[in-house]
C-alpha cells in the first residue's frame, strides 16, 4: 500500500499548530468539498484531507504517525514497522454512521477502521450507498448493470481487508436519473443476528452523444434544410427505440419544438420526445449554389431585420 | 452460491413516496428526531400528515444525505446546511437549463 503524507497533502509543515491544521483544513474542505466544488477529483480530494485531518487534529494518532517519521515519502510503498503504535490505545471517532467505509487501505492499517459496533450487541447493518452510470437505451429496454464495491471487513484475524465484490443488477426499464435502486441487505452486515443493512444505489445516465435529458422527456437537436422547413418534409429522426419518420410542418423555422407524446423514457405515463428544428444552410461553394442563392436574394425580397426595424 | 451470476433485483425509490421515516433515517444513518427536523426546516416535504404517514422520495434521501454531509464535514448548522442545499439546487438547475441550451459549462 502507498504511504500517505498527511503533512503534505494539508499543506502544513510538521511543526503546525493545531490551530494551523484545522485552519488549513477548513480552507482545503471548503475548496474540495464534493458538494460544492467543481474542482475535478474533488470527491477523491476530500477524502484524503478529511483522512490527513482525522490523523492530525487527534493528539494520540499524530504522535503514533509521527513516530514513523520521515523514514516514507507520498506514493511510496508501505509496510507498517513491527512495533507500530505499540502502547497507543485509538479511540474510533471521525466519520459518522454510514460514512465509515471511506479510508484509505493505509489509514485502516495504520488506525483500524471497526470499532463503531460492538458486535456483542444486536444492531441493524448500517445501510450503504453507491452511484452508478448507466447508458440511457438501458431505460428503455431494460438491462443488467455489472459493478465493483470495495468495502472493508474484518478477517479471521481480526485485521481489517478491503474485500472486493462483483453485484449484477437489473435496470428496470423505466428507471430516470436521480432516481434509487433499494438492494435489501446487500449494505454492511449486521451484528449479533441482526438483519443487514440495504445498498441504495443512485442512478445517473451517461451523457449521450445525440438526445438530452430532463426527467422523462428527451430531447434531439434535428438538422434541416431551408426547403424542408420552408415546405414541409416527411425526414427521418433517430430516437432510442429505432429511426422514426417525422412530418415537418410547412413554414417552419429553426428553434421550433416538435413533440413526439410518449416517446420519451417508459413508463405510466411515459415522457416525451422533443425534436428542436435547426434550420442548416447549404454552402455556397459551387457556381450553381452560388445562383439559386442570388436568385433568392432576387425574387423573395426577404428582410431577415424586419422585427429590427431596419 | 455463484454471486457472480447471480442477477440481483431491487425495488425502484422514484418519486412516489415509498420510504418511511424509519427507514430515511437509517438510510442516513441519522436519528428520526433529526428528520423530524429537516421536515420541520422545509428541507424535506413529505407526504402524509402523521410521522408515521410519511412517506419520502428517491430526492429526500439524496438531500438529506446532502444536509448530514454539510452540517458534519462544516460544523454548520441545520439552517445554514439548508440555505447552502438551497442554493446548490438553484446552481444545479441553472447548470442544467445551460447545458439544454447547448452552453456547456463545467
Amino acid at each position: 500500500m502507498e504511504f500517505k503524507d498527511y503533512y503534505k497533502l494539508l499543506e502544513v509543515d510538521r511543526t503546525a499548530t493545531a490551530d494551523d491544521i484545522k485552519s488549513a483544513y477548513r480552507k482545503m474542505a471548503r475548496k474540495y468539498h464534493p458538494d460544492v466544488s467543481k474542482e475535478p477529483q474533488a470527491e477523491a480530494r476530500f477524502k484524503e484531507i478529511g483522512e490527513a485531518y482525522e490523523v492530525l487534529q487527534d493528539p494520540e494518532k499524530r504522535v503514533a504517525y509521527d513516530q514513523l517519521g520521515n523514514r516514507w515519502r507520498a506514493g511510496q510503498e508501505f509496510t507498517p514497522p513491527p512495533d507500530w503504535a505499540a502502547g497507543f490505545e485509538f479511540t474510533p471517532g471521525g466519520a459518522s454512521a454510514g460514512e465509515a467505509t471511506d479510508y484509505s487501505d493505509f489509514f485502516s492499517t495504520l488506525f483500524g477502521n471497526f470499532s463503531r459496533h460492538s458486535a456483542s450487541t444486536r444492531a441493524h447493518g448500517e445501510d450503504h450507498h453507491a452511484k452508478i452510470f448507466i447508458a440511457l437505451e438501458d431505460a428503455f429496454h431494460g438491462g443488467t448493470h455489472t459493478m465493483t464495491l470495495r468495502a472493508p471487513q474484518l478477517d479471521e484475524q481480526g485485521r481489517v481487508v478491503l474485500r472486493e465484490r462483483t453485484l449484477n443488477v437489473r435496470i428496470p426499464k423505466g428507471i430516470r436519473d436521480g432516481q434509487l435502486i433499494r438492494l435489501s441487505g446487500q449494505g454492511a452486515p449486521g451484528a449479533g443476528g441482526a438483519p443487514g443493512g440495504d445498498l441504495y444505489l443512485e442512478v445517473h445516465f451517461d451523457p449521450h452523444a445525440l438526445y438530452r435529458v430532463e426527467g422523462h422527456d428527451l430531447s434531439l437537436t434535428l438538422p434541416l434544410a431551408p426547403w424542408e422547413a420552408a415546405l414541409g418534409a416527411t425526414v427521418k429522426a433517430p430516437t432510442p427505440t429505432g429511426v422514426v419518420e417525422v412530418k415537418i410542418p410547412p413554414g417552419s423555422q429553426g428553434g421550433q419544438k416538435l413533440r413526439l407524446k410518449g416517446r420519451g423514457i417508459p413508463g405510466e405515463p411515459a415522457g416525451d420526445f422533443y425534436l428542436v428544428l435547426d434550420v442548416v444552410l447549404p454552402k455556397a461553394e459551387t457556381e450553381q449554389a452560388q445562383q439559386i442563392y442570388r436568385t433568392m436574394a432576387r425574387e423573395l425580397a426577404f428582410n431577415p431585420r424586419h422585427s429590427l426595424g431596419v | 452460491m455463484d454471486m457472480e451470476n447471480e442477477i440481483l433485483t431491487g425495488s425502484v425509490v422514484g418519486d412516489e413516496g415509498v420510504l418511511a421515516l424509519e427507514e430515511l433515517a437509517r438510510a442516513c444513518g441519522a436519528e428520526s428526531e433529526w428528520i423530524v427536523e429537516l421536515v420541520a426546516v422545509g428541507v424535506l416535504a413529505p407526504q402524509g400528515r402523521e410521522t408515521t404517514d410519511w412517506r419520502f422520495h428517491a430526492t429526500d434521501l439524496t438531500c438529506a444525505r446532502r444536509v448530514a454531509r454539510l452540517q458534519r464535514d462544516f460544523d454548520a448548522s441545520l439552517d445554514a446546511a439548508a440555505v447552502m442545499l438551497d442554493l446548490l439546487n438553484q446552481i444545479e438547475q441553472l447548470r442544467a437549463r445551460l447545458k439544454r441550451a447547448g452552453l456547456a459549462v463545467d
